[in-house]
């Protein structure tokens, strides 16, 4: 079996996911599309070398829908030949987008594949796809769906993290993504987006705030008070009654940011990548994914991460640099909790509270993070992890080469 | 036909009055089903008829539903065989079908309250009128015995007002008036009082269409379906808010929101198939027979006096006194006028007689501002009480209750001075909800005259009243104590005297239970969640604030006292002990397991050092998880169940429907289980025995069977087989 490598990771800045965000007027083709030519050309890529494109999209309708990735591919000129699938795990649909290009590759049926994502929520809001899981009476009943702000809030409630903790969080997120910027180590990877003229309409993560203290957070309310007192709060209590009450503490400052975005991450073997003259940058040790309880729904990333080591015989001190998307504080500060490690190995140039959370795309965005970050510290190992709804967790393993 | 009679007008205008034989309201009976498909093939293919009024041939209403004995009876089961349960249950829905199908125009008079099958009946009409009359009821109650509407309801309702209306009249099965109706959609008009059938021909006479709103092409769906961006809302919040009230007790809960969810998404004819489905599916389960049981069937026959005693002439009562013009008493007081039975209530101040009166004036003026009374009938009402110290005003009463302080003493006292007042054969009953009767009784001068006469807080809510007997009661009092309390609507049990009775020492076991837990180091959250989750109005630790920890331990050393040696105290006891020592009562002094300053309550910080938290249940990605939380579950249900059993053994209680619905009325006890009894039978014996001893084993003595159950399990009985009540003495 062949080896996956990761030859080039790139990524759109992330823009404010509401009708004044800077990316609103361009459309979610035309992210994807400009990830690609991206790719393409910064390594003189031959992309009828490209098997296939892999995107991860969670709201695949309207412009998003009709197999998004394959009308990417085309769109942004590559070969014909190059065929695109787009896939949804939920949250970590770029990095199972990922992991699938890997697979692909180790197994033999692609020398290159494309793993990435794509979501304008500005413009394709979250939940536009609806399906049964939480409507279906019968898949909603037996699994006590709740929506996930109740379920970080009940992790938060079951472990121990108070406001103060998940907003103390959220600081140190905005604090790193600043630095992060200042230091330029996401000039790797980010590329600008250009409007309809080529002329440049955003470079930048546009949802960071330096400045955010507990001060400004404090003052925020509880987004998911009124939807759990409604009726989820009694139906989550009714899975886990050892609590006596949610508390609810997450708020929009201290959960990832709603951003539009793409990404995408190229993959080959060694020898394809010998071929066109490629050097490659890390190789994914391993991936998996797992299915966790589904209605605090968001603990995969614990299970999935221990499940990953366990099959590459590693342990969590092979691991150099963490990655675990922000989707809420809660979630972070529970997985650090359980896997006991250190604050300054987790998410370390910040995260999707600062910068946002384009739901298909952000595996994508920070596998290609993380491995900038070995690069720059010089770091060999990094686990990328994601919490996904349905109750489930995804996880790759990277090593610089 | 036997139940419809066709009158066919010079307008070729067909009316069929509903009119089952020999029965004081119509019902939807196995036969009335087998002749509704007749009926609609009639109206189809009579030439003569051009359209048709159906409205009810009799004046006790339109319909009240399905015969719900014959549904538990099996015409329904197709006997285990699912296809011909099926095509069972679509004769009805299909024949309505082919009534609002069947290309005339159909309205229904409703002269009369529609419920259930009744209402369906009509929303297979093309068009309802309603007579203007705030006695009759419009609703579908069904999900309240286990079942949902099985004859179109689901999707017609729906369809006419609207998932989140419909799932809410539907999954609380409340009722709506003629004018409610009328503004919810659900009917088309309100005439006067005899005017609907008129109404009815002149909507046909004006060309009415004989097409429903779903069957044309351009309907859609009010508020919208469940892939439908507002729809989907209803869906989403819906199905948590139906967990939020049931737990996941009831299979009907489900089912009916399957049947919409699923209906809703297709035409009106598959629609009615997906019904028919899950219709057949819920009323197949053992908490939709056991409630059909229990809360409809055994309860009609209570309510009509079954276990009354044979023999004695009926009586009754006119003027009943009532000894205590507390909460009690004055609740008491308040049915009682409400009946019409003329009450003296006395207490020891004038002041105390007169707060008592102003309660039940209180609980008046609420149904007069409702509109359910006139101010006619409030001032009659009203001034049928006499509130007094004088214990001359109880002469000429066929009753006394005396709701005075739980004291042996002071209740001698009151009995009597009160029997001084009375004429024999004039009974005295003692509101007493802990001292054995007979031990009371020794203070009156007719023991056979002196019964227990048990109400439960708040009077006026409360459908229960269980009459205990002394060891000296006579059948004469047994009858008029039955005759009382069917008088003021109750539902009553009659059970032998024993500590606590029947209902206060089995309902007592549940909070002890979850005091015990609280000793083997469970956490206050879990017991009391885990309690409700098993169908019980709130969990342990919150109901015993509520019940009062200081009652409790008063009970428990007064229950010492008269025992002596023989007194083993329960498990959870010491726990009751140092928070009545601590000075923690209760709601009542806002200080109990919960502290009462906050809202909502919280858990009184204190009781981590009191009762420290040593167990939890496995993260739930363990498997073991539900299973620990079962296992909560279960001890509270069983550890119930087999106090109930003992009391049979004892001969406390000796009939099912009695103890079924005395626990379900009485104390809250799970309604989807129909009760401790058809739970013990619906696990079956030989296995809650097994499961019993297992806990027996595990936790202590307190979860041993009597030898009866025993024996019923090697003998493969059950208690409503082998301890089958007689039918209905109505």
């Amino acid at each position: 079996m062949a080896d996956a490598y990761i030859y080039d990771a790139v990524r759109t800045p992330r823009g404010k996911g509401k009708k004044d965000g800077s990316l609103h007027e361009i459309t979610g083709l035309s992210l994807a599309t400009q990830v690609l030519e991206a790719l393409r050309d910064r390594n003189d890529l031959d992309t009828s070398k490209v098997d296939d494109v892999i995107l991860g999209c969670v709201t695949p309708v309207g412009e998003l829908g009709a197999d998004i990735a394959r009308t990417a591919v085309l769109s942004a000129g590559w070969s014909q030949y190059t065929a695109g699938v787009q896939v949804n795990r939920f949250c970590a649909s770029g990095l199972e987008a990922v992991n699938m290009a890997a697979a692909k590759v180790k197994s033999g049926e692609s020398d290159f594949a494309v793993g990435g994502g794509v979501e304008v929520m500005s413009r394709v809001p979250m939940g536009s796809d609806m399906g049964a899981w939480p409507t279906d009476p019968s898949s909603a009943f037996p699994t006590y769906f709740v929506p996930q702000g109740v379920s970080a809030d009940m992790i938060a409630t079951k472990y121990g993290f108070s406001r103060d903790d998940v907003d103390a969080y959220s600081v140190e997120s905005h604090k790193r993504a600043a630095r992060s910027w200042a230091e330029g180590r996401f000039n790797k990877s980010v590329i600008a987006v250009k409007d309809q003229l080529g002329l440049t309409i955003l470079d930048r993560d546009e949802t960071i705030r330096p400045n955010t203290d507990m001060q400004t957070l404090g003052g925020l309310n509880p987004s998911f008070t009124m939807m759990g007192e409604m009726a989820f709060d009694s139906v989550i209590n009714q899975r886990y009654p050892e609590v006596e009450r949610v508390n609810h503490v997450h708020t929009p400052g201290n959960s990832s940011g709603i951003v539009d975005g793409s990404a995408g991450v190229l993959i080959g073997s060694l020898e394809a990548g010998r071929a066109l003259g490629l050097k490659p940058r890390a190789k994914i040790l391993g991936g998996a994914s797992i299915g966790s309880e589904p209605s605090i729904m968001l603990t995969g990333p614990e299970y999935v991460s221990k499940k990953l080591l366990g099959k590459l015989g590693m342990t969590t001190d092979d691991i150099d640099l963490w990655e675990l998307n922000e989707a809420f504080a809660a979630v972070v500060l529970r997985y650090m909790q359980a896997m006991n490690i250190p604050h300054d190995k987790m998410n370390v140039c910040g995260g999707a509270i600062a910068m946002g959370h384009p739901l298909g795309a952000t595996g994508a965005i920070i596998t290609g993070t993380v491995l900038d970050e070995l690069e720059r510290s010089n770091k060999s190992t990094a686990l990328i992890t994601l919490c996904i709804g349905g109750g489930m967790g995804t996880a790759t393993v990277i090593e610089r080469v | 036909m036997e139940n419809f009679k066709i009158d066919i007008d010079a307008d070729g205008i067909a009316v069929i009055a509903f009119d089952v034989p020999g029965r004081s309201m119509n019902t939807l009976t196995s036969a009335v089903m087998k002749e509704i498909p007749e009926l609609v093939e009639r109206i189809k293919t009579d030439e003569t008829i051009k359209g048709a009024v159906i409205t009810s041939g009799k004046a006790s209403g339109f319909c009240a539903g399905a015969d719900l004995g014959d549904m538990a009876g099996g015409v329904l089961s197709g006997g285990g065989d699912l296809q011909k349960a099926f095509d069972a249950g679509w004769a009805l829905n299909g024949a309505f079908r082919a009534l609002e199908t069947c290309g005339k125009p159909v309205a229904a008079a409703i002269n009369g309250l529609a419920l259930g099958g009744g209402l369906e009946f009509t929303l297979a009409c093309h068009y309802r009128v309603v007579e203007n009359d705030n006695k009759i009821q419009l609703g579908l109650p069904e999900i309240k015995v286990g079942l949902f509407p099985g004859g179109g309801g689901t999707q017609r309702l729906t369809r006419l007002v609207g998932v989140q209306n419909a799932m809410m009249a539907m999954s609380e099965g409340k009722s709506f008036r003629p004018n409610d109706a009328k503004g919810a959609g659900i009917v088309h008009e309100v005439v006067e009082k005899g005017q609907s059938v008129e109404a009815a021909k002149a909507w046909i006479k004006n060309g009415g269409k004989a097409v429903q709103p779903w069957d044309d092409k351009s309907f859609k769906l009010p508020g919208g379906g469940p892939y439908h961006p507002a729809g989907i809302q209803n869906f989403m919040v819906g199905n948590a808010m139906l967990r939020k009230q049931s737990y996941g007790n009831y299979p009907a809960v489900v089912n009916l929101m399957k049947a919409v969810y699923e209906g809703t998404q297709v035409p009106m004819d598959a629609a009615l198939r997906i019904e028919t489905r899950y219709f057949i599916k819920t009323l197949m389960t053992p908490q939709a027979q056991a409630m059909i049981r229990s809360l409809f069937l055994s309860k009609q026959e209570l309510d009509k006096g079954a276990v009354r005693p044979a023999g004695v002439p009926k009586s009754d009562p006119k003027k009943v006194s009532v000894l205590g013009a507390g909460m009690m008493g004055a609740g008491i007081a308040y049915v009682q006028v409400m009946a019409g039975i003329e009450t003296v209530l006395i207490d020891q101040t004038q002041e105390a007689a007169d707060k008592g009166k102003a309660h039940v004036e209180e609980l008046l003026k609420k149904r007069l501002s409702r509109g359910q009374m006139t101010q006619e009938k409030y001032d009659a009402t009203l001034a049928l009480v006499t509130a007094t110290t004088d214990y001359d005003h109880i002469k000429g009463s066929d009753l006394v209750i005396e709701a005075v302080f739980e004291n042996r003493e002071i209740k001698a006292d009151v009995t009597k001075r009160a029997e001084a007042q009375l004429v024999e054969g004039a009974v005295f009953g003692s509101n007493t909800s802990t001292l054995p009767i007979t031990g009371l009784a020794e203070a009156s001068v007719r023991p056979e005259d002196f019964i227990g006469i048990h109400f439960f807080s708040p009077v006026d809510k409360m459908m229960l009243v269980e009459i205990i007997l002394g060891e000296k009661t006579g059948q004469a009092a047994i009858a008029k104590a039955l005759d009382y309390v069917l008088k003021i609507k109750k539902t009553p049990i009659v059970v032998n005297d024993s500590r606590g009775f029947y209902t206060s020492r089995c309902f007592s076991t549940f909070l002890m239970e979850g005091m015990a837990m609280l000793e083997e180091g469970y956490g206050p959250a879990l017991i009391d969640n885990v309690g409700r989750m098993t169908g019980m109005p709130r969990g342990p630790l919150e109901m015993h604030d509520d019940v009062a920890l200081d009652l409790s331990y008063k009970i428990a050393k007064q229950t010492a006292l008269d025992l002596g040696d023989k007194y083993v105290p329960t498990e959870g006891a010491d726990i009751v002990a140092k928070m009545v020592e601590g000075g923690r009562y209760g709601r009542k002094n806002g200080k109990g397991f919960y502290d009462y300053d906050t809202k909502p309550k919280t858990i009184w910080k204190g009781l981590s050092e009191l009762a420290p938290t040593t167990k939890g249940i496995d993260a739930p990605e363990e498997p073991g998880a539900f299973a620990q939380i079962d296992e909560l579950k279960t001890r509270l249900l069983y550890r119930q169940a087999v106090e109930v059993a003992r009391c049979w053994a004892e001969g406390v209680i000796d009939d099912p429907r009695e103890a079924d619905l005395g626990a379900i009325l009485g104390w809250g006890f799970a309604p989807w289980t129909g009760g401790p009894i058809s739970m013990i039978d619906g696990i079956g014996l030989a296995k809650f025995v097994e499961t019993a001893d297992r806990l027996a084993a595990t936790y202590g003595d307190r979860f041993k069977v009597p030898e009866l159950l025993r024996d019923m399990a090697a003998k493969n009985e059950t208690f409503y087989g082998r301890f089958a009540p007689e039918k209905a003495a109505a």
